[in-house]
Order: structure tokens, then C-alpha cells, then sequence
């Protein structure tokens, strides 16, 4: 459609888009994560299969993530805290996003960066303070985008990829959770 | 025609007593017929409306027969069987008018609001008298529910109101009414089978308007100045807690922006059209404040709320329609007003032909595309 080469295929999104449209059962994703307990604080957690589209899929390799508590939390630091793995998908979703809408929007990037900040008062997870809670009481994501666009249009951009975004969306709305022992 | 009520039966039963059209007179046009008096820049109340309909009925002889609910049309041999509260009748053809608000939609989660809460929807309001005292959570920020919070809030409750995806518009802009630029500028003439996302555009909510004497802007940011608290988009109610969306800031920035480049294309076509000395200069608006820090639960079973209002938009009821061409949203299937099923049309229905559509002043140009449609079916099969 133009020359833009964000290297998102977007038709494909598009087609998709389409094709789901009637068949709403191909659409149902389940993704999943396997965690293991190290020692400590300190667990590891492997992502490679998810179901979607009818069937189960895998990524074309295994990833591995270490998380731990930091050593002023008295801990190891094998890893970043699991809340801020919940910042490191924020930032992934939105930017993911800030590319598939300039590709649409037929606007070329050059680079766009983010810093992604949550304030969390730790009052809450130590039970210190029954009236602060345990997550975040704000995140604040900061946008540096060069591009050829106005800065009315790189505003858009970010606008609509909020507006698309499954972990925003996740963040900011409540969600179902239930924990059970098997 | 068949009426279940009197000519202008929404008008006279489906609304609140303070209601005004947001449409301004000038576009209170039907066909060979149109708003005559003093104030084209005004704005019809309820009784005018009603008044306005009715004469518009009389002169044009509409065969009206009020009174006849309709309670079931289906496919009978090459045309419908319709059934009536006064008796049944054989039809070639039909066209659905039975308009497109004919319920208030109420989320599923108002099942779980605590029974203390008084749960009302604009056709069960009628005046700020009529709730108790007390907290009121507005549920949506559209047409309905700006102009309920300004005027429960005016009545000295305080206010609290949920805002999702809205669409804001300045009341006058560049001196002229906003809707004067969409009619003038052609916004409301883009097609139906040139909209990119057709099925967004007919879902898209009533702007941010209200009909005043003083032509005021009743956007957020004038909400927030009379003491509305604004929160975000309401998603869930959980253990008698009220849970908000803590997306509101970019519920605003997508509002701000689409206004902004909505007001570029009116610059834009004032230019092109040699109007700049006629209208005034152009104009920016301050972007929607964004809270300090908007809440994101509200307990219910406090007492601060003692009643919610439903503003959260309204649907058409086809229960009565047997035939099947109602989709899974239960809406109507049709293109430009021709149902999927022969013989069959729809009028009435938001971007039906054209954005125009939606609003009074839009059934002219509809009208006689669908009904020269019905004919040609008509003279075919004959
Ligand atoms: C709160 C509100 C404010 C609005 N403000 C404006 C405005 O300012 N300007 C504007 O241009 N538009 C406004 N509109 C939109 C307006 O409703 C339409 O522009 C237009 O009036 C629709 O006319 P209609 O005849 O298609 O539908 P309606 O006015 O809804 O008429 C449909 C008629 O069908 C009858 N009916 C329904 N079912 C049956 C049945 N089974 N049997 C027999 N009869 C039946 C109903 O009793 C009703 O009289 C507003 C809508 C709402 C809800």
C-alpha cells in the first residue's frame, strides 16, 4: 500500500481480522506459562506452548525467565521481580502496537522508545499498612518516537495503541483470576 | 403506518422533561417541511418536537393508523403476514420505521449492584425530583449522560460520572453551531458504502451536546468545573464494589485528538471555500483535564451512591420481527436500508445511507433511495 517499512504485515493482521470475524471459536487463545521454584524467592518460569487458531501451537523456542527478589529485599537477584515483568510486557504491548498502527496508518518510524515506570508502595505486599494496596498505585509510560508524522499523528498512534492493547488492557481493567492446588 | 402509540410517540414517552434536540432548528427539516420560526439557531423542546411531527403528519396526509402495536411479521408466500392488536394483514412489502432507541441498554454487571442503590435508565427519568436524595453515579458520557450529570449535579447531588469512549464536540465553533460544520462541510453526506469501518461508524456515540438557550459547550472539562467527579469506564462489580477502568487518560487524549483533527477539516474546507471572512477565526480547545488521580473503585454499599443512571446508549427491539435477519448483536441486517430478506426494508437507523442518517434531517434523502428500491421490487414482481 506504500512504502513504509515498519516490518509489520499488517495485511496479514487485516486478512485475519476478516477471517476471524465468522469464525469466532479460531480466534480463543490460551496462553500459558510453567513456573518452577528454585530456592528462596527465586523461580524460574518457561514459555513455549499456547493453543490457538483450533490447536496447540509452539514458539520456535523455549524462553526462560528468572525471577527474584533484589538484595535489599534480603534476596539472591537471579532476576527481576515478577511485578516488573508486569512492565516489561506494557512496554512490549504498547510499542508492538505504536508499529502495527503507523504500518496501518502508512507513517515510517525511525525509532521509537519507552520508559515504563511503576510506583509501588511496598507497604502493602510486606502487610505493613492494611489501607495501601499490594500493586502499583500508577504506571506512567513516557514515548520518545521519531517518525515522519506530525505530532498530532505520533499522539494518535500512541492513543490507538492503548486502545489495542491486550496488556493495557489487562493493567487498567479487573481480570478473573482463580489460583487452585492440584 | 402502523403506530403502537400516538404520532411522536417517542418524543411524547421516551424522554426526559428537560430534553432538548441537540440539532439545531435549521436542521429540523422533513421532507417539505421545516422548522419556519424566529430562531433557526435554536434548539426544539419536547412539546415542539411533538408539535413539529405532528404537523409534519398532517400536511403530508400520512395514513397513520395509531394505536396498532405490531406483535409479529413473518414470511408469508411471496410477502409477510403481519399481526396486530387490531387484527392481522397481508403485505407485499415492509418497511421496519420502528426506530433505533427503542430500549436503554444496561450493562450485565447492573445485576450485581447492591439493592440499596436505585438503578434508573432515561425512559424510567424524568427530572432530578424524582431520585432520592444524595450520590448519583452517571454511567456514560455521551449525549444522555453529560446533559443528566450537568443537570443532577445543578440540582445540588453530588455527581459522579463514568466516562468510556466518547465523542466531544465545542457546541459553536468558529461562531457558527458544530453541527452547522458537519452539514455545511458535507460530513454528514459521507456514504454508507464509503465509510472505511461501517459497523464502527453506526456504533458510534452521540456527541457531547446539549440544546441551550446559551449555546454553552458541556464537555468534561465543563463538567469537571460544576463538581462532576469524573472516573473511568465502569468494567465490573465485585463484592459490592464498583471497579472503573484506569484508562480514563487515554479515553480523553482519543476524544481530544479525533475532535482536533475533526475541527482541521472544517478549517480546511472553510479555506477551500472562501469562508474564512464570513465565520470567525479558528479556534483549539484545551485538551480534557486529566484528574489527579481518578478513583478506580467506589464502594457501593456505602451510601455515597444512592442512584445510579444508566446513560450507556439504547438499542432497537425486533422481538416482535420473525424473520430471520437479525444478527448476532441483534442487529438488523441490511444494506442501505434493503433487508436481507425480499421485500423487506428499514428506515431510521444510524449511518442507514449516510452519516446523516442518524438525526431527523436525515430521512429525506433515505427515504426516497429505499422507497424507490421498494417500488422497483414492487413493479418487477407485479
Ligand atoms: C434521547 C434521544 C435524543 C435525540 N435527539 C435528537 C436530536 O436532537 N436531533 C435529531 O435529529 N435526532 C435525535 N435523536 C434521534 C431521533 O430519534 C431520530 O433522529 C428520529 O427521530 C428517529 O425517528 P424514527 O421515526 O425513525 O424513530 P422513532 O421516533 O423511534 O419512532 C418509531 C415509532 O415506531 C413505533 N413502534 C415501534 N415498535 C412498534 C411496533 N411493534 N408496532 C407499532 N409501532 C411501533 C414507536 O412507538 C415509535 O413511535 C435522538 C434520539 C434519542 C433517543
Amino acid at each position: 500500500m506504500s512504502t513504509v517499512t515498519n516490518g509489520v504485515n499488517v495485511q496479514a493482521l487485516l486478512d485475519a481480522r476478516e477471517v476471524l470475524k465468522g469464525a469466532p471459536e479460531a480466534a480463543k487463545f490460551v496462553w500459558r506459562a510453567s513456573s518452577k521454584w528454585q530456592n528462596g524467592v527465586h523461580s524460574t518460569t518457561r514459555v513455549q506452548e499456547f493453543f490457538g487458531l483450533g490447536q496447540e501451537q509452539t514458539h520456535k523456542s523455549e524462553a526462560v525467565f528468572d525471577a527474584d527478589h533484589p538484595e535489599v529485599f534480603a534476596a539472591e537477584d537471579n532476576g527481576i521481580t515478577p511485578i516488573e515483568y508486569l512492565l516489561v510486557g506494557l512496554a512490549a504491548c504498547l510499542t508492538a502496537g505504536v508499529a502495527s498502527v503507523a504500518q496501518n496508518r502508512g507513517i515510517q518510524l525511525r525509532s521509537v522508545e519507552a520508559t515504563v515506570e511503576g510506583a509501588h508502595d511496598i507497604r502493602g505486599i510486606l502487610g505493613a499498612d492494611s489501607d495501601v494496596r499490594n500493586g502499583f498505585n500508577d504506571v506512567k509510560v513516557t514515548f520518545t518516537i521519531d517518525a515522519d508524522a506530525s505530532k498530532e499523528d505520533i499522539e494518535a498512534l500512541v492513543a490507538q495503541s492503548q486502545k489495542r492493547s491486550a496488556v493495557f488492557d489487562a493493567l487498567t481493567n479487573p481480570t478473573n483470576v482463580s489460583v487452585e492446588v492440584a | 403506518m402502523l403506530e403502537r402509540g400516538e404520532v411522536a410517540n417517542s418524543w411524547r414517552r421516551e424522554r426526559w422533561d428537560s430534553l432538548r434536540l441537540l440539532t439545531p432548528n435549521r436542521q429540523c427539516r422533513l421532507p417539505g417541511h421545516r422548522y419556519e420560526g424566529p430562531d433557526p439557531d435554536g434548539y426544539l423542546t419536547m412539546a415542539e418536537v411533538t408539535e413539529f411531527i405532528e404537523r409534519f403528519a398532517k400536511i403530508s396526509r400520512a395514513p397513520v393508523r395509531t394505536g396498532v402495536n405490531v406483535t409479529s411479521v413473518r414470511p408469508d408466500g411471496d410477502g409477510y403476514h403481519v399481526t396486530t392488536s387490531h387484527g392481522a394483514l397481508a403485505c407485499r412489502t415492509v418497511v421496519i420505521a420502528s426506530g433505533a432507541c427503542n430500549q436503554p441498554v444496561v450493562p450485565p454487571f447492573g445485576a450485581a449492584v447492591p439493592a440499596s442503590v436505585r438503578q434508573v435508565t432515561p425512559f424510567g427519568y424524568r427530572d432530578p425530583g424524582g431520585l432520592p436524595d444524595g450520590g448519583v453515579l452517571v454511567v456514560g458520557a455521551s449525549a444522555t449522560g453529560v446533559q443528566l450529570a450537568a443537570e443532577l449535579s445543578r440540582s445540588g447531588r453530588p455527581v459522579t460520572l463514568s466516562v468510556g469512549e466518547h465523542v466531544r464536540l465545542p457546541r459553536t465553533y468558529r461562531g457558527r453551531d458544530v453541527l452547522w460544520w458537519m452539514d455545511a462541510a458535507g460530513v454528514w453526506d459521507q456514504r454508507h458504502d464509503e465509510i472505511d469501518d461501517l459497523t464502527r461508524a453506526r456504533r458510534l456515540p452521540s456527541p457531547q451536546l446539549v440544546g441551550t438557550d446559551e449555546r454553552t459547550t458541556l464537555d468534561l472539562n465543563a463538567l469537571a468545573s460544576m463538581g462532576v467527579e469524573l472516573v473511568g469506564r465502569w468494567a465490573a462489580v465485585r463484592e459490592g464494589d464498583a471497579l472503573f477502568s484506569g484508562g480514563l487518560r487515554n479515553v480523553f487524549s482519543l476524544a481530544d485528538l479525533k475532535m482536533d483533527r475533526l475541527l482541521g477539516t472544517f478549517d480546511e474546507w472553510a479555506r477551500a471555500r472562501g469562508l474564512d471572512g464570513e465565520v470567525g477565526a479558528p479556534e483549539r480547545f484545551a485538551p480534557t483535564r486529566v484528574p489527579e488521580s481518578a478513583r478506580w473503585r467506589l464502594d457501593l454499599r456505602s451510601g455515597e451512591i444512592r442512584t445510579i443512571v444508566w446513560a450507556t446508549g439504547f438499542r432497537p427491539d425486533y422481538q416482535w420481527l420473525d424473520v430471520p435477519v437479525i444478527d448476532e448483536k441483534g442487529r438488523l441486517r441490511h444494506d442501505g436500508g434493503v433487508v436481507d430478506s425480499p421485500g423487506l426494508y428499514a428506515l431510521g437507523l444510524p449511518v442507514l445511507r449516510r452519516r446523516r442518517s442518524t438525526f431527523i434531517c436525515g430521512i429525506e434523502d433515505d427515504a426516497r433511495e429505499v422507497i424507490d428500491h421498494l417500488a422497483r421490487y414492487v413493479a418487477v414482481r407485479r
